[in-house]
């Protein structure tokens, strides 16, 4: 079931949640959407639950319109958040509501319900279905969850930042186990995250949004390595900026001059990722391929990984990560040009 | 020698304190509680003799032959009354106005709060008058009118808060899978609400049971409740008979609190003070 969505607008008061958005979620891909807080990911995530009513434009779920039909009958089913399990029924009942709204016979609606936790691996868990939700961890009730959503066989899998509640490394697991299942049933999944690397991780495609409109979607590798706006390029991943003045061979940045041959002229933004530069200290020249930029050494973090530097660079302050420590002090930091991404400011 | 001396003596100065003014609550709560229990066993006690002359339970009998167990009778069953009727009332009013944005939802909440914040005396006065007009004054009917008019801030105002202390995801879940708002009603919303309707229910069956100044006004002369029964029978000068009403009134409230203190959370009541 591929899903269509086309120029929704949905406003609270004067606040655009969504500000004309269109876009296909493709039949049995998981689309990640991404983006900070207040974007408006999680409106479209409700409007397409039928949660939230849309002011203007079109819902479609294959060739059906959608958009005015209420929610019990729009065939979605949704992961919350916070897990939104029923605190009075056992995890039996919660994962068999659906199929008792659909008058499933006694003895198929419990060999479904089983099948559906082993599924989400929960099954082999003792008792697991005559306890409450509240004696589980955090990853078994979402794993429930999950498994309530499924069993219903919906016709798209909505997900609202599933594991956002979630502690690090379980969030981690999880989040290879949602991308299993959702290849195993072969469901049209969208999944609403904050989290960059999450959205890259488990996506088929990426949509990006800011503001109640969509910036960028694409794969996750094109929206990682071309990134369409300075936007893009600093929500995904841990992102420098510089501002700069961009000519036909060269880049201005204060008093430091760095190759250039790319289109944008005048005021520009400058972005690279701390990780893509490198950093050493001393007045070297730059390698063939790089853009080199001067600056005063103040900070050094280990992180585990990597060292983290911050770098003072014509009164900005630059992240730039590396194996090997290097002492405060003077410094040049390396960019690849094919790194360094240029915006019009 | 002094440094192992004082803490000790102010161990004992502190326990001593605290001994003290655990008499003197224990006194000032149980010293009016005793001399009722004393009172109601009491055939003659004349001043100025320290203690009752005569002990015996006379007026126990006296009473539960008589007029109170239909002052009983009657109370509970206004107390019933008035509590089903609240709830009837309540339950889907205060659920709209925890989950919908009900236009005026400060004004409604607030008319409920009207009849407390004026005189008793004064508002119920005028709804006697108000009843004679309309031929319910000194019925039962009447009295079960005047007491949900106290009862309902309590229901409404609990009640709301105790259905907006259920997460709306958890509704919201339910409708994703196909459940009518109804369903959703009876198999979410109602399940996980009835602690907390419980307290409140509680709370207004206590309230009916124990409201004097109404009932009064608006029941006399034909309703008779515990609490007006007590009331004429100690201006009549019965003390005896007064005290075994007041105890035999204490009874319900007290075994309810404990019942009470099982489902009452303080979210409950975080209404009050929130509009």
């Amino acid at each position: 079931m591929d899903v269509r969505v086309e120029g929704l607008v949905k406003r609270y008061g004067r606040v655009a949640a969504l500000d004309g958005v269109s876009m296909a979620f493709a039949s049995g891909a998981l689309t990640a959407i991404l983006g900070p807080s207040g974007c408006g990911k999680t409106t479209l995530l409700r409007s397409l639950a039928g949660f939230v009513m849309v002011d203007r434009g079109r819902i479609l779920f294959g060739a059906e319109e959608v958009t005015a039909v209420s929610p019990q009958a729009r065939g979605t089913a949704m992961v919350f958040q916070h897990y939104a399990l029923w605190p009075h029924m056992t995890v039996f009942d919660n994962v068999a509501y659906g199929l008792r709204l659909r008058k499933v016979p006694d003895a198929e609606l419990r060999s479904r319900v089983e099948k559906v936790l082993d599924l989400v691996e929960i099954g082999r868990v003792t008792g697991v279905g005559e306890r409450r939700p509240a004696e589980l961890s955090g990853g078994q009730q979402q794993r429930v969850a999950l498994a309530r959503a499924l069993v219903v066989e919906p016709r798209v899998l909505l997900l609202d930042e599933p594991l956002s509640n979630l502690d690090a490394k379980v969030r981690q697991r999880l989040r290879a186990e949602v991308r299993r299942l959702q290849k195993a049933v072969g469901i049209t999944a969208v999944y609403v995250t904050h989290d960059q690397e999450e959205a890259l991780a488990i996506a088929d495609a990426v949509v990006l949004m800011n503001a109640g409109r969509v910036v960028q979607a694409g794969s996750p590798q094109e929206i990682y390595s071309h990134p369409t706006t300075a936007f893009a390029a600093d929500f995904l991943g841990v992102s420098n900026q510089l501002a700069g003045v961009a000519e036909a061979d060269r880049l201005s940045v204060g008093a430091q001059r760095l190759p250039y041959g790319g289109p944008v002229r005048g005021r520009a933004t400058l972005i690279f990722r701390a990780a893509d530069a490198s950093v050493s200290a001393g007045e070297g020249g730059a390698s063939p391929g790089h853009a080199l930029l001067r600056g005063v050494l103040e900070e050094r973090l280990f992180l585990g990984s990597v060292y983290r530097h911050y770098v003072r660079v014509e009164g900005e302050t630059l992240m730039v990560d590396g194996a090997e420590p290097v002492e405060p002090g003077p410094v040049t930091v390396q960019v690849p040009v094919a790194k360094l991404q240029v915006y019009a400011a | 020698m002094t440094t192992s001396v004082g803490p000790r003596a102010d161990v004992f100065v502190r326990t001593t304190l605290r001994m003290a003014g655990a008499v003197l609550v224990a006194f000032v709560i149980f010293a009016p509680l005793s001399s009722l229990v004393i009172w109601s066993f009491t055939r003659r006690w004349s001043w100025p003799h320290p203690f009752p002359q005569e002990l015996g339970l006379f007026y126990w009998r006296k009473v539960l032959e008589g007029d109170l167990l239909r002052a009983l009778e009657s109370g509970f069953l206004i107390a019933v009354i008035v509590t089903a009727a609240t709830l009837v009332l309540t339950v889907p009013l205060a659920y709209l106005l925890a989950r919908y944005p009900v236009p005026g939802k400060a004004v409604i909440l607030l008319v409920f709060l009207l009849p407390h914040a004026f005189p008793q005396l004064p508002v119920f006065v005028n709804a006697t008058t108000l009843l004679y007009r309309v031929n319910l004054a000194a019925s039962l009917s009447g009295v079960v009118l005047i007491h949900m008019v106290g009862a309902l801030v309590y229901a409404v105002w609990t009640m709301t808060a105790v259905f907006r202390s259920i997460p709306e995801s958890l509704e919201e879940a339910a409708w994703n899978l196909g459940a009518s708002r109804l369903k959703t009603f009876r198999t979410v919303a109602l399940p996980l609400a009835t602690p907390g309707l419980i307290a409140s229910t509680l709370l207004v069956f206590l309230y009916s049971l124990d409201e004097f100044t109404g009932t009064l006004l608006v029941g006399s002369p034909f309703v008779l409740t515990l609490p007006v029964y007590m009331y004429r029978t100690s201006v009549g000068y019965e003390l005896q008979v007064a005290s075994i009403a007041a105890l035999i009134l204490m009874l319900p409230g007290l075994a309810l609190l404990v019942v009470l203190e099982r489902y009452l959370k303080s979210e409950y009541l975080s209404m009050f003070g929130r509009l």
